[in-house]
């Protein structure tokens, strides 16, 4: 992880800081491609978030690990192997409807096993620990121009799907019994949902990797929604949040010898911390005052 | 006057209307889930108008007899008419307010928010600024004026107070200008105060919007002052009539089956006593 630290260093005019990053192709499709991967999980994230979906988002990410791992040992482009397992489980999720829920442990189960397969599948192909590596914790600054606009289309379809669906899956996700008795589609958009969350989950590895998932697509979402009650708020908030955690980890990372998904996952965490505490705070200070 | 009619499973009262006019109407009406009968024969007719409490103890089939209502349990035999058609998924003439535990105090939705998507949830993609976005948000506007909730409006949803929720939900039942308006247990969990809040506000917005109301209730006391009829589901048999002809001892003593007393206390209060040996009709699913 020394290779990007390099000898131009950092300097407090932020400008010439970037133009010196933009020098190198590599940091120009990191920046690109986390845009993207960041934007997408704003959004699927809030919907995540929304449907108490993180645990399944989560369990995705393992299954596609297993895809991804099977890819490389068959010789294909991990990134196919991940969008046919995330899909797959998706599909199978997302069929289960309402009673996904409480099913945790039969997840759990199935996503352990996921990860041991995986560990299979690298075992045989010789390339062995950095690309476990890669997929574990996300190798954003190895993306390639193929990648990017891999990563474009796959976001603009996501994207799409979400705002045509936009209005009947935010009402059957905050009130599905009246979504369905007013004929919305519910058991459709679940799997619909569930397909396009598996999408955006195989465009995030990339960035994060599959353990550190969560960063990206649960983190921003769950601090924008204890900002506001807007949904078209709390979209554009976690969008803004998931872009900041991104770029700023890149930014960093491009001038300290540590891996961009520690960066990344750390921002997103005391991001979350100090505006849990800031709400505590001020609620208890509210509390204090004469009335 | 009832126990004849229940004897030879007439009912109350001959319909002069087809039961296409009708607001509701069932005939020799069954519902079989998993092999098992909930409710049969069942005979019912609704007026416009009419507010009617559909009461019966646990499982025995009051929420099931909504769910065909809405279009979502078809009968296994027997007919039914909602409105003058055959029930179907989507009557935006339906208003619904399904049994409900109260919001996530997470959740990031305002009341706003949920009577908007009770007018517009169901097309696809979002809503762009225009003059129909305007109408819309006119008629929330109104909706929530109408049941007092435009204060809180704008907090989260899941925040505010069990009265308060339900007001919400009500208005967004009411936002499209249903004509047949199902609240399925609207009362529970609320305390005396909201209760009767609840039911006269249901019951002044019905009658300014010749709405008829069917509203499951475990108790028949808040809604005493204000209902026209009383379905009774008890036992497979489901029976309407006016309050005074269905609560009587004579009357659910032949539903149950067993010897069951009606006792009326001075302010006017029913008591069903003598329930305690009934168990719930058995049933595997999760319903009322």
């Amino acid at each position: 992880m020394g290779a990007h630290y390099l000898a131009t260093g950092f300097g407090w005019n932020l400008i010439r800081d970037i133009q010196a990053q933009f020098q190198y192709a590599f940091m120009q499709h990191a920046y690109t491609a986390g845009a993207i991967v960041a934007i997408v999980a704003g959004v699927v994230g809030y919907f995540v978030v929304l449907r108490s979906l993180s645990f399944a988002g989560h369990a995705l990410s393992h299954i596609g690990f297993a895809g991804a791992t099977g890819a490389v040992a068959l010789g294909v482009n991990p990134i196919y192997g991940l969008l046919v397992f995330t899909i797959g489980g998706a599909v199978g999720m997302g069929a289960l409807g309402k009673r996904i829920y409480g099913r945790d442990v039969v997840i759990g189960i199935v996503l352990a096993w996921m990860l041991g397969l995986g560990v299979l599948f690298l075992s045989l192909y010789s390339g062995y620990a950095t690309e476990a590596y890669a997929l574990l914790f996300g190798e954003i600054l190895g993306i390639s121009q193929t990648d990017v606009v891999v990563t474009l289309a796959a976001g603009m379809v996501t994207l799409a799907a979400i705002a045509i669906m936009f209005r009947p899956l935010l009402f059957a996700s905050v009130d599905s019994d009246v979504a369905e008795a007013r004929g919305v589609p519910v058991r459709l958009l679940s799997i619909l949902f569930m397909v396009v969350l598996a999408i955006s989950v195989s465009e995030a590895v990339q960035v994060v990797g599959v353990l550190l998932i969560f960063a990206l697509l649960v983190t921003p979402p769950a601090i924008a929604e204890r900002l506001t009650a807007r949904p078209g708020m709390a979209i554009a908030l976690s969008v803004l949040l998931a872009l900041l955690f991104t770029w700023v980890g890149l930014f960093v990372s491009f001038y300290l010898p540590y891996p961009v998904s520690f960066f990344i996952t750390t921002l997103a965490f005391t991001t979350y911390l100090v505006v849990r505490l800031c709400i505590y705070f001020r609620q208890r200070f509210t509390k204090l005052s004469p009335a | 006057m009832i126990d004849n009619q229940l004897a030879e499973k007439e009912i109350t009262g001959i319909p002069e209307k087809k039961p296409r006019e009708l607001t509701v109407s069932l005939q020799d009406a069954a519902v079989q889930l998993d092999n098992h009968q909930i409710w049969n024969n069942a005979d019912i007719n609704v007026e416009q108008g009419e507010f009617i409490a559909v009461v019966g103890p646990n499982g025995s089939g009051k929420s099931t007899l909504f769910r065909v209502l809405l279009g979502m349990q078809p009968l296994s035999q027997g007919q039914v008419h909602v409105l003058g058609e055959i029930p179907h998924r989507g009557n935006q003439a339906i208003g619904y307010v399904p049994q409900r535990r109260s919001f996530d105090p997470d959740v990031p939705i305002r009341g706003s928010d949920l009577v908007m998507l009770g007018l517009e949830g169901l097309n696809w993609g979002f809503a762009l600024p225009g003059p129909a976005q305007h109408r819309r948000r006119q008629l929330v506007e109104e909706s929530l004026k109408a049941v007092e909730a435009t204060a809180y409006a704008d907090r989260p949803i899941g925040k505010l107070s069990g009265g308060e929720q339900q007001r919400l939900v009500l208005a967004q039942a009411l936002v499209s200008n249903p004509r047949l308006l199902l609240l399925d247990e609207p009362l529970a969990n609320l305390d005396l105060r909201n209760q009767i809040a609840i039911t006269q506000l249901v019951a002044r917005l019905a009658r300014a919007n010749a709405a008829t109301v069917l509203l499951v209730t475990h108790d028949i006391n808040p809604l005493l002052p204000v209902v026209d009829r009383v379905i009774y589901i008890a036992k497979g048999k489901m029976v309407i009539g006016k309050p005074e002809e269905v609560i009587t001892t004579s009357t659910l003593s032949r539903l149950y089956d067993a010897p069951v007393q009606v006792v009326k206390d001075i302010n006017g209060r029913l008591f069903v006593v003598g329930l305690e040996q009934e168990t719930a009709h058995p049933h595997e699913h999760d319903e009322h």
